[in-house]
């Protein structure tokens, strides 16, 4: 099997090391060759943050470049627009519809654009969903992370029980049900 | 079996599979978990050191003992250890000794861009470089065999994609090695210039002997291809070219100082292009080039900066790229900053109000030099601050020094700021030190450091005191401020900027993402009585907007610090610890 490349963009502080985590389980409990990226450091300090997840019979390059995403999966709605080139052709790219500023709209340096979801939909296959609203109804809105997870379950080719272990294996045992409802919360949206 | 592994904790892996007993590093992006996932086996005693110098002296002791061991640092941190490890080259090991140097290419999180190869070849020490996790626990084994074969620390040279990239690695169970009996032998170990004398010729004989190794070791692998291009890389450099070209001829280097000579120059006979990939500075390109091995291909096509990756190699070679759109408007950038409820931030929107000469240093606090505060002048190396506000002070005189401070973190200032306290004493400065004191070490994710009264393993120990270094070393105008009350703040810094003496300041409040840190519900703004001033602005918080000529909070992400409301002249802030 050719190699399948999923992006996960967001902000720092998101959550999205924990998306990464869970989808690498899931992709690992089906007998793949996994191999996932991320940064540490200075650019999770509430910047734009990026992590990439390979799979496939044999993965060599852990990073994914532009126009090799077969999936991006977008915690804020911005971050879609600054990665969108990454997404390959016929690639589909499933983002969280919340706003999150940066620091040079706040100073007024910039303006943040409107009507992202509209120009994207000309760009690419997109899937928009208001991930925090969902997360919220779930519980907490921590849960963002799983919801777009649930998400993204829905279009890959994986049983929705190996979801549910994955993310029994990944979330602390107190906030299992909380996520498992995000989980489906997602997963019926979109 | 196998194990998904990040390349950090499948060096750690590698460290317990081998039998390694001690380890010592000073954290730093990208090689820290290293040492966090040591420090999980019972069999390693892990530690923080104040710094990488300390680190690396304390591996030398403990080889010297008998044991395995091993000291992890980021690329600038070698600069700190350097000088305890150009000599650990001459005076060899006992138990086998491994350095591990974690590059950044493209600086995600450091302030240069320097390539560790060149350390391992001035220091002549043998290093391998790994590609991957497996390679990195794998390679973690070769390393201590080579080690103790050729009496010699090894370097393991990683960069961010390989410390910070998860894949497979398999597990093998640890191979316990008994302390070798330590020996007193100062023929070897007295590193005085009449033994150093006979211990260079043995360095020069030992990296004969290991250029011999590097012809037939299986660490170099030649994967031949289609031979109308053969590439010669190693590391991460590898993956990109298997990803980019999976037909080429190959040779991967595992083993990149000394390299094979022969083994390069016989690959180079059956291609018909050979083409160097590697990341920064061109040291396999420059190593063939000296051996008069034709090169088709490497800086001239990739450059020196950053790093790589498979559409550059493509586009380098002149292959097809895959198809991409772009957002055709303009996307604001999206800078790290400081997190909301951040102690630094009440601190930095003070230096920016009193337009200060900032010396900053290493740490969080550097978002300091971001707008809006844009409160830094420069920034250096760890513990720069204070020695670069020693000179700057120097030259320009007292009324400089009535206008400039020094700003270092409570880490940072144990790693390599107490000397530059000192100096300001002896050579009789005037300048003002600011030490924002956290109570962590931040940026890397939060260790332990010498002021925070716990070890690596959370273990209670002595919590050495900021403000009794800074006396001892002779510095008598000595106080602490909590940055919350820029009031305070500000008046202190003022005073301290005014006397005749050297001072400092010790800014200290915990840092917000810290567990034991209670935080207060957020804050509101009254849109009748917001004047849209934008003095709240001023503090650059990523919870605060501005719409429609009013300011706002993002309760999601509001810890309600009320930096805010204290820029607020008319009274517009409701909630927060009041709720």
């Amino acid at each position: 099997m050719k190699t399948t490349s999923i992006m996960i963009v967001g902000v720092g502080g998101q959550g999205t090391l924990l998306a990464s985590k869970l989808l690498g389980n899931v992709l690992l409990g089906a007998g793949y060759d996994v191999k996932l990226s991320e940064v540490h450091g200075m650019s999770q300090r509430g910047g734009s943050v990026v992590t990439y997840v390979k799979y496939g019979d044999k993965v060599y390059s852990p990073i994914v470049d532009q126009g090799e995403a077969d999936y991006i999966l977008s915690f804020e709605i911005l971050e879609s627009a600054r990665w969108i080139s990454y997404l390959k052709e016929g690639g589909h790219l499933i983002t969280n519809t919340q706003k999150t500023w940066p620091m040079p709209v706040i100073t007024g340096a910039a303006a943040y654009p409107e009507n992202i979801v509209e120009k994207l939909s000309a760009l690419a296959d997109v899937t928009a969903v208001d991930a925090l609203a969902l997360a919220e109804q779930a519980g907490s809105a921590k849960a963002v992370n799983v919801v777009l997870i649930g998400v993204l379950s829905r279009r890959m080719d994986i049983p929705e029980a190996a979801w549910l272990k994955a993310i029994e294996e990944t979330v602390p045992a107190k906030f299992l049900e909380l996520n498992k409802k995000a989980f489906e919360l997602g997963r019926n949206a979109g | 079996m196998k194990k998904l592994m990040l390349g950090n904790q499948a060096v750690a892996r590698g460290l317990w599979e081998a039998g390694c007993r001690f380890v010592s590093s000073y954290p730093g992006t990208p090689s820290t978990e290293i040492t966090e996932q040591a420090a999980l086996y019972d069999e390693i005693y892990a530690e923080w050191a104040p710094n990488e110098k300390v680190a690396a002296e304390s591996a030398v002791g403990a080889s010297l003992a008998g044991a395995r061991s091993f000291c992890a640092m980021k690329h600038v941190g070698f600069n700190v250890a350097a000088d305890p490890l150009f000599t650990a080259s001459y005076i060899g090991v006992n138990g086998g000794m491994v350095v591990c140097v974690a590059d950044d290419p493209g600086m995600h999180s450091s302030q240069n861009e320097q390539d560790s190869r060149h350390y391992a070849i001035a220091a002549k020490l043998p290093m391998l470089e790994p590609s991957d996790s497996g390679e990195c626990a794998a390679f973690v084994g070769e390393a201590y065999e080579l080690s103790e074969r050729f009496d010699t620390p090894v370097m393991l040279r990683t960069c961010t994609r390989v410390a910070h990239s998860q894949s497979l690695v398999k597990l093998h169970e640890r191979d316990e090695k008994a302390l070798k009996p330590y020996e007193k032998t100062p023929q070897k170990y007295v590193a005085a210039p009449a033994i150093s004398v006979k211990r260079h010729v043995v360095v020069e004989q030992r990296m004969e002997e290991l250029r011999q190794l590097a012809e037939t070791t299986p660490l170099n692998r030649v994967e031949m291809g289609d031979t109308a291009v053969g590439f010669v890389t190693s590391g991460t450099c590898y993956l990109y070219v298997k990803e980019a070209f999976p037909d080429a001829s190959v040779l991967k280097l595992g083993l990149v100082n000394p390299m094979p000579v022969q083994k390069i120059r016989d690959f180079a006979a059956k291609v018909d292009r050979l083409i160097v990939v590697e990341e920064l500075d061109g040291v396999i390109e420059a190593h063939l080039r000296a051996n008069g091995i034709r090169v088709d291909g490497g800086k001239d096509l990739f450059g020196p900066l950053g790093e790589l990756s498979q559409n550059k190699l493509r586009a380098a070679m002149g292959a097809a790229l895959p198809k991409f759109r772009t957002y055709d408007e303009a996307v604001p950038g999206r800078p790290p900053v400081m997190c909301p409820g951040c102690p630094h931030r009440g601190l930095f929107t003070v230096l920016s109000k009193l337009k200060l000469t900032v010396l900053g240093d290493i740490g969080c606090y550097t978002l300091g030099s971001g707008a809006p505060l844009n409160a830094v002048d420069a920034v250096l190396c760890m513990g720069a601050s204070i020695g670069m506000a020693h000179g700057f002070t120097k030259m320009l005189g007292e009324d400089a020094a009535r206008k400039s401070v020094a700003v270092i973190g409570d880490s940072t200032f144990m790693h390599s700021g107490i000397t530059g306290v000192v100096n300001l004493a002896y050579n009789k400065s005037i300048a003002t030190v600011l030490v924002l004191d956290n109570s962590i070490t931040g940026m890397t994710g939060h260790q332990q450091n010498p002021t925070t009264g716990l070890t690596l393993q959370n273990e209670e120990t002595y919590p050495i005191r900021i403000e009794d270094v800074c006396r001892a070393a002779g510095i008598e105008r000595v106080r602490v401020v909590d940055p919350q009350d820029m009031a305070a703040t500000e008046a202190a810094i003022r005073e301290e900027l005014a006397a005749d003496a050297p001072s400092v300041i010790i800014v200290r409040r915990p840092c917000a993402l810290l567990k034991y840190v209670k935080h207060n519900p957020p804050l509101s703004i009254d849109p009748d009585k917001c004047k849209g001033c934008r003095s709240c602005m001023k503090i650059g918080c990523p919870a605060i907007r501005f719409t429609d000529k009013k300011a706002s909070i993002d309760p999601t992400i509001c810890v309600g610090c009320g930096l805010c409301e204290q820029m607020c002249k008319f009274d517009a802030f409701e909630g927060g610890a009041r709720a």
